[in-house]
Formats: structure tokens, sequence, C-alpha cells
């Protein structure tokens, strides 16, 4: 099970992070154009599902996959998206993108402290992994603490 | 293979009285600063505000609340959940109308004016805790909901109750994607 690359933007559309761990293949376009292409395509496909729906909307959009990968999808009431792709063979995981979320936002600096994706020179990401076992599947949830901000968080 | 425990984040607790003091000497400061009460007051939601819009991103993060389908749910969640977490009381919650759109939050025991004995003489109109107002006020406009949230009455200024009033007004459209030219 795998985890290729993880997304967060705000609900501006600006993305607050981008991290990727398992990526065989570029998009071909500046970063800035991808996330642009990324946060406009949640925008619309979120649009399309509530005007779509057969019947009244619980949750929305929650996630597509292709014959390769998986794209899950988690927004918060204040309009923060939490977007993953992972390999097929993973099921829901919005506990998982909210745990991430909250990891996020809670940690001292909150959501502000964010390094910009454009800082990546700047940022040295250290993983701190802890394996969710189902009987089905085991995902990896990375919890992600710039070093800066670790020093100085309790672990 | 053995499996780490589950780590919850640390939240951040301060000692509660360092807390009501120092709110205390916010207000004491910020009436020096400005004469008129009304001043006071707006600046206090001002700041309010401000942590509100804050303050909710760490509320959705540590209470995992589903969302919610009407204006009484939210508020029930208000009084129950988060004054709870942040504050360690339950105000009660009346409905003032029938369209379900005006509520009041009634506090028995309001933490933030546990020390204050009364209002200082000539700022009878000062709204002591103005600042939970605006952070109420912020925090719904987060979630797109526009509300108007005043002291409906106050115990400092001598009423049997603490009341907190919350209107809500026409809901916030969210914020269409503007493509960068």
């Amino acid at each position: 099970m795998t985890v290729h690359n993880l997304y967060l933007f705000d609900r501006n559309g600006v993305c607050l992070h981008y991290s990727e761990w398992h990526r065989k293949k570029q998009a071909g376009i500046p970063k800035e154009e991808e996330y642009k292409l990324m946060y406009g395509m949640l925008f619309s496909i979120r649009s399309f599902v509530s005007k779509m729906s057969p019947l009244d909307m619980k949750d929305g959009f929650l996630s597509f996959q292709t014959s390769r990968y998986k794209l899950h999808y988690y927004e918060t009431p204040t309009g923060i998206k939490v977007v993953m792709n992972t390999d097929l063979g993973v099921g829901p995981i919005r506990d998982v993108l909210h745990h991430i979320y909250s990891a996020v936002s809670v940690s001292r600096d909150g959501l502000k402290h964010l390094p910009h994706p454009s800082e990546e020179s700047v940022t040295v990401w250290t993983l701190d992994r802890c394996d969710l076992s189902t009987t089905h599947y085991c995902l990896q949830v990375i919890r992600m603490m710039p070093k800066g901000v670790r020093d100085s968080f309790i672990p | 293979m053995s499996r780490p425990a589950h780590k919850r984040p640390e939240y951040h607790k301060i000692n509660k009285d360092l807390f009501v003091l120092t709110y205390g000497a916010l207000v004491a400061q910020l009436c020096k600063d400005y004469e008129k009460d009304e001043d006071v007051n707006r600046y206090l939601d001002k700041m309010g505000y401000g942590i509100g819009t804050r303050l909710v991103e760490d509320f959705l993060a540590r209470s995992c609340v589903r969302r919610c389908h009407s204006y009484s749910e939210i508020i029930d969640i208000i009084a129950q959940v988060a004054f709870k977490m942040y504050l360690g009381i339950t105000p009660s919650v009346v409905c003032h109308n029938s369209s379900r759109n005006e509520f009041s939050l009634i506090l028995d025991k309001n933490p933030l004016a546990e020390f204050v004995e009364e209002l200082p003489a000539g700022r009878s109109a000062l709204c002591y805790c103005n600042l939970l107002c605006g952070v109420i006020r912020g925090a719904l406009e987060m979630v797109h909901l526009a509300a108007d949230v005043t002291f409906l009455q106050d115990r400092l200024k001598g009423d049997s109750v603490t009341e907190i009033g919350i209107t809500f007004l026409k809901k916030l459209d969210e914020k269409k994607y503007r493509r960068k030219k």
C-alpha cells in the first residue's frame, strides 16, 4: 500500500503544502500550475457532484480512482482541503485525512507556519509513522512536522 | 510487527486564573486607552473576531464534529462542545422565534468575570466579555454563516443572568475560485 503525494489547500485556493513520497511520473507543468489545476478540478467536481446527485447530499465528493491510483478528498467546514493520492488497495480514509489536518492545525504554530511549497530548500520533513491496521489493509499515516517546529514540539 | 501507540497531539494548556486575570488586565488597559464604552466594546469585538477566525480551525481539528444541517444543531454544538472545550462551562440554549434563526446562550457562570465584583464607575455600558461575541461571530463566519452576536443581559450590569444573543443572517456564499491572470 503506497501513498504517492499529498496536497493541502486553504479556502482561497492557495496551496499550503505539498509532499511527495512515491511519484514516478510528473505532471509536466510547473508546480504552481499543477496546484491551480488540482484546486480547479476539485472545485468543479464538487459543484458537479452537488448539482447532479440523484439523492440528498451527505458528505459530497469523497474520492475518485483510475486504473493506477486513487485520489482521496477531505474538506473541513472552514474550507481547508486535504487531498491524498494512494494506490488502489486503499479504502475510505477520511478519518486519516482528518487526522492529518488535526495534527497540522493543533501544532503550536498551526496552519500559518506550514512552509510554502516553494520553500522546499528550507524544509526538512521528518517522518513519524504509525501503522493503522484493519482486517483489510495497512496504511501508513504520515505525521509531518517541519524540523524547526518539531524541536519545540513534544513528540 | 509491533504497533507504536497512537500519539495524540499535545494540547497547550495554561492556568485558568492566569487566563482570567490576563483578560481583566486587557480590558483594564483598553479602558485606559479609550474613553467611550462603545469604543472599548467595539475593539474587544474586533479582537474576538480575529481570535474566532483562527480558533475555529483548532476547534474543528479537536472535536471531529459532523457537518450540521440546521442552526439549532450549530448552536447546540457551540454551547455543549465549544464552550465546554475552551471555557469549561455549558450554557443553556433558548430559541426565540419560530423561524429558528434567533437563539440565546444563557451562562450561569461566566469564568472570564470570576474576579470582577462590579464594573468601574462611569463604565456602565461596558460589555466586559464582548471578546466572546467577536469569537463566536468570527468562528461562524469562517464556516460561511453570517451572524449578529451581542450581549442581551449581563450579570455585571445587574441582570440576573448573562445572556448572549445569536441571530443568524443570510448564509455567506462560498468564495468562487478566481483564476489568476
